[in-house]
């Protein structure tokens, strides 16, 4: 069972650094307990989209409880995590509108951005004067025609914290802008659903900004919130809008009803024990980014002290992308012989807007002990002195 | 003669001088690139080649124009009374044949499988009178209140939503909206328990009153009714959430492949007789995110008129050169494809780098089945590649359960990829993509979904896996036969009665999913809510989902059907038919009687 150790197939139990269960709750029986309730009262499918037939009282209930945990006034549910994301964002910018985005959105961000056929201008990786410097440009062509200016929408779409570098983004620089340039923000809370926020409300809690001021929140539900799926929580009048537009919700069948269970066990947990598990798990993770941080001189840890989500590359490249991943693999393997799961960040290359350095994703569990994260940082030093000496 | 050596090959024929001459070097242009799209030649032999003919040609105009002109003879003009008889006698030949057509319309191709019945001029007129009431109350409301859903802290903003969408919404759609998004609060099996809704203020917003209405469920997708609360698919289902959890948390391509994955892609690939399969942890997704690691620019696609949204989207995605060919109409398919094939791609004028027929087993809105031995001759002969997508028609059609592919008796390895989902027939969630073990191992790798996207869930896998098995007949039972045969005698027996009723029914007679037209969108709602009175849930369907003088209602059936639910939904059908005045068949009705 896939939880805090991991078995690949050796027999041997691996410590998970790898999935990205921040809270550890699809290790609690709740959770499970929860699941199997509803396994027994509605089967697995819900044999149908959510107009016609597929809304069960468990999907309502999820998507009021949602609503409730954000402070807004409605949610939206999908059935996959990574539509949430290509379908929310081509339901509201159409072509002619422009979208800013910050260059390291991850890859089911830039799918929605290239869905919607809209001008997409990508910006300097948490760099806000660079956004403002883009912003000053469209506003003085906006000033020479007024009237296109008045029928072109602007969105601006961040995430929180960075899946593809573990990097938080600016947020109270970035509402200023948005309040002088009239942009609406959309942001993607994947990685700090649950783990931001003194009340574990996300990165809206965290920096303690209203949500009046954020247009709409997407995040997944596959990361601290054990199941499976996406949301988008926001404003009555954004969110409704979904319920027609949102191609992977309109064309989709809903949620199988007993992962919606499990969700609503979490969001129970998250709201009685939160805050306790938010401090837990930031402190893990700054012990993790310490001793990361002190493993070698030829591989270097980004990312925040307090992301779930952390990036170990080669202090210097060899200049080419595939020596790197090689690299970067070799240490994954090695570590594999120490007891530790450890996963090259995998991406498509080819495909991706601004694809990042290669590098090793590693994930901090809430759960691990101050001595399982020592005795990890010692494995893959080891196994970065085995490789690369 | 220096100037027509100089055009590039990319220059279109049109453009070339109208010649006789011309037209022979046309064909000869055409039969080399042709050949050049077999042998993928390149551009500059195509210029080479078409130079030479150019040059042929130009010289052999040059000589023929020689001549022509010393030949050539002023053409006496038409006398101007000639002329008008002409247009006169063209003008009372046309204006006759659209009287006539106008009342009595004239049938479109017809294939002898598929019955279509024109919509009756009558119904149309009052199809647009019924939309146009409703618009024009509409814009006049909007004239003296302008819409009450204003924004809340966003002055100054460009508005949201502009334009006919949301005026549509809140018009005609609001006032209707109950009879779509309906909670139920049990498992979607032959009857559901539905969730009563009431609405304060005239659609804007519905609140549930706490009452149930127990209905027949004719509207979820559940072919052979796998979808149930208990039975060995269930009690597998729980034993495996116990042993693997809920999710992975992460890709297939990191961590996120279980064993469990393993098993179902090898029983997948089993059930369809093909090489390999590969899983998704969701239908919609399987398209949208694999089109585009099989499709790029460059490439070219025949995709049917009514292909489902996902197809539509995941092509758009992926920057091919889509082309509409009419629904299930092979001839229409061969003519677009030569003519896309011939002329190339339509800037570079390249040959194509690949070519792919998009096609889906059974249509969800027409009912139709699609007319998958042509399609393949088709692709023979032309070398394309043909993608079936059976999400509605795997495991509802044919003698083992295997789709549209098994129905028709075609060699899978035919098909070059078949895609489906298991959320119709093995109540369950997610898709599938199988073919060749090449095609699969490049989709390992290339995939979004595999590469970002989180993998299926265990208690879904398990499910679609106990659910095949006994569709198989693997577990030793004869279950699996016994639903494919109740479902096939439901959907005769049912097609056939509402026919003789005297209900417009679209679509194949073998296939699980009844449109029953009543093309005027206030029948649709009319129908939606009276049925729901008497005990029956199904599905109303209009615009935008279909065409706007197509409003139905649609009736999925299922295996978990007996025939006693089947009679008594056919018969609140007919009352609500009486009702409502639906029943708009003109054809002659068998007035046998059917039996189950």
């Amino acid at each position: 069972k896939p939880g805090r150790y991991l078995d690949l197939g050796s027999g041997d139990k691996l410590l998970n650094l790898g999935s990205h269960s921040y809270l550890n709750l699809g290790e609690r029986p709740e959770v499970e307990e929860a699941a199997l309730e509803c396994l027994h009262k509605y089967g697995v499918g819900s044999c149908g989209p959510r107009g016609f037939y597929g809304t069960t009282e468990v999907h309502l209930k999820l998507e009021e409880r949602l609503a409730n945990f954000f402070n807004c006034e409605k949610a939206v549910l999908y059935s996959y995590g990574f539509s949430t994301s290509a379908s929310a964002i081509p339901a509201y910018s159409k072509s002619g509108d422009i979208i800013y985005a910050d260059e390291m959105v991850n890859f089911a961000l830039q799918r929605g951005l290239q869905a919607s056929r809209s001008r997409v201008v990508y910006f300097r990786h948490n760099d806000v004067e660079h956004l403002e410097e883009l912003l000053e440009e469209q506003a003085r062509l906006d000033k020479k025609d007024p009237k296109k200016a008045n029928a072109t929408r602007k969105f601006m779409v961040i995430e929180s914290i960075y899946m593809n570098t573990g990097k938080m983004c600016p947020l109270p620089e970035l509402v200023k802008l948005r309040q002088k340039y009239k942009l609406r923000l959309y942001i993607e809370e994947s990685v700090s659903f649950g783990t931001l926020g003194p009340n574990c409300r996300g990165i809206t809690d965290h920096y303690n900004i209203p949500m009046k001021e954020v247009d709409m929140i997407m995040a997944t539900l596959e990361t601290s919130a054990a199941s499976s799926g996406g949301f988008c929580v926001g404003t009555k009048f954004v969110i409704e809008h979904q319920r027609l537009s949102g191609l992977g919700y309109c064309f989709s069948a809903s949620l199988p009803p007993m992962l919606a269970a499990a969700s609503i066990k979490v969001l129970d947990i998250l709201e009685a024990e939160g805050s306790d598990m938010v401090m837990e798990l930031q402190n893990k993770c700054r012990q993790m980014q310490e001793k990361l941080a002190n493993i070698h001189d030829k591989v270097t840890v980004t990312g925040e002290d307090i992301s779930p989500v952390k990036h170990l590359k080669l202090a210097e490249s060899t200049g080419n992308r595939e020596a790197d991943e090689g690299i970067l693999q070799k240490i994954v393997e090695k570590a594999e012989s120490y007891s530790v799961a450890l996963t090259l960040a995998s991406y498509l290359w080819d495909r991706e807007a601004n694809p990042p350095p290669p590098s090793i994703r590693i994930t901090v569990n809430k759960d691990l002990t101050t001595e399982e994260i020592k005795k990890a940082c010692d494995s893959i030093q080891k196994a970065v002195v085995d490789v690369m000496g | 003669m220096v100037a027509h050596t100089e055009f590039p090959a990319q220059v279109s024929h049109h453009k070339i001088i109208n010649n006789t001459q011309f037209v022979e070097c046309n064909n000869e242009k055409i039969a080399g690139n042709n050949a050049g799209n077999d042998q993928g030649n390149t551009h500059q032999q195509h210029g080479i080649r078409a130079t030479k003919q150019n040059g042929a040609a130009s010289s052999g105009f040059d000589n023929v124009s020689g001549s022509k002109r010393s030949n050539y003879h002023k053409e006496e003009e038409c006398s101007l009374f000639v002329a008008f008889f002409t247009f006169l006698s063209y003008g009372v030949l046309l204006f006759v044949g659209y009287i006539k057509e106008f009342f009595s319309p004239v049938t479109t191709k017809e294939k002898n499988r598929e019955d279509i019945e024109e919509c009756p001029p009558f119904t149309t007129f009052t199809i647009y009178l019924s939309y146009g009431v409703l618009f024009f109350v509409g814009y006049t409301k909007e004239f003296f209140y302008p819409p009450s859903t204003k924004e809340k802290n966003r002055e100054g903003y460009v508005p949201l939503y502009i334009g006919f969408e949301s005026f549509y919404t809140r018009n005609v759609y609001r006032r209707i909206q109950d009879c779509w998004n309906r909670t139920i609060c049990s498992v979607p099996g032959a009857e559901i328990d539905l969730m009563e809704r009431y609405t304060p203020d005239y659609g804007w917003t519905m609140k549930l009153t706490g009452k149930t209405i127990k209905c027949i469920n004719a509207g979820s997708y559940n072919y052979l009714g796998f979808a149930e609360n208990n039975g060995p698919c269930h009690d597998a289902a729980t034993q495996v959430t116990k042993d693997a959890g809920l999710t992975t948390s992460s890709p297939r391509i990191e961590l996120g492949t279980l064993e469990i994955h393993r098993r179902l892609e090898k029983l997948v690939s089993e059930f369809l007789g093909v090489e390999d399969a590969i899983t998704f942890g969701m239908g919609f997704a399987t398209n949208v995110l694999n089109l585009p690691s099989l499709l790029g620019p460059g490439c070219l696609v025949l995709s049917d008129e009514f292909n489902h949204a996902s197809l539509i989207l995941g092509l758009r995605l992926s920057g091919a050169t889509v082309k509409v060919f009419r629904h299930n109409d092979s001839e229409d398919l061969e003519r677009k494809l030569r003519e896309a094939l011939i002329h190339g791609h339509p800037r570079t004028r390249r040959p194509w780098k690949k070519a792919m027929i998009v096609v889906e087993g059974i249509y969800s809105m027409e009912g139709s089945i699609c007319d998958l031995p042509n399609f393949v001759r088709i692709k023979n002969k032309y070398k394309t590649y043909l993608y079936v997508d059976e999400a509605h028609s795997i495991g509802a059609l044919g003698p083992h359960g295997g789709g549209v592919v098994d129905y028709y008796g075609v060699d899978p390895k035919e098909v070059d990829i078949h895609m489906g989902t298991f959320t119709k027939s093995f109540g369950a969630a997610g898709g599938y993509i199988a073919g060749s073990k090449d095609l699969i191992n490049y989709l390992r790798v290339t995939s979004h979904a595999q590469v970002y996207a989180s993998s299926m869930p265990a208690p879904v896998a398990q499910q679609i896996i106990t659910s095949m098995t006994i569709i198989m007949g693997k577990d030793g039972s004869s279950e699996g036969r016994r639903r494919i045969q109740q479902l096939s005698r439901n959907v005769k027996y049912f097609r056939q009665r509402l026919r003789q009723m005297g209900f417009i029914v679209y679509g194949h007679d073998d296939s699980p999913v009844v449109p029953m037209l009543l093309y005027l969108i206030p029948k649709i709602s009319m129908f939606v809510r009276e049925l729901t009175k008497r005990g029956v849930a199904g599905v109303g369907v209009g615009f935008p989902a279909t065409k706007i003088t197509g409003g139905r209602m649609r009736f999925c059936l299922s295996a978990a059907h007996t025939k006693d639910m089947l009679d008594k939904i056919l018969k609140e059908v007919d009352e609500v038919g009486y009702l409502c005045g639906s029943h708009y068949s003109t054809a002659v009705r068998n007035s046998q009687p059917v039996e189950w």
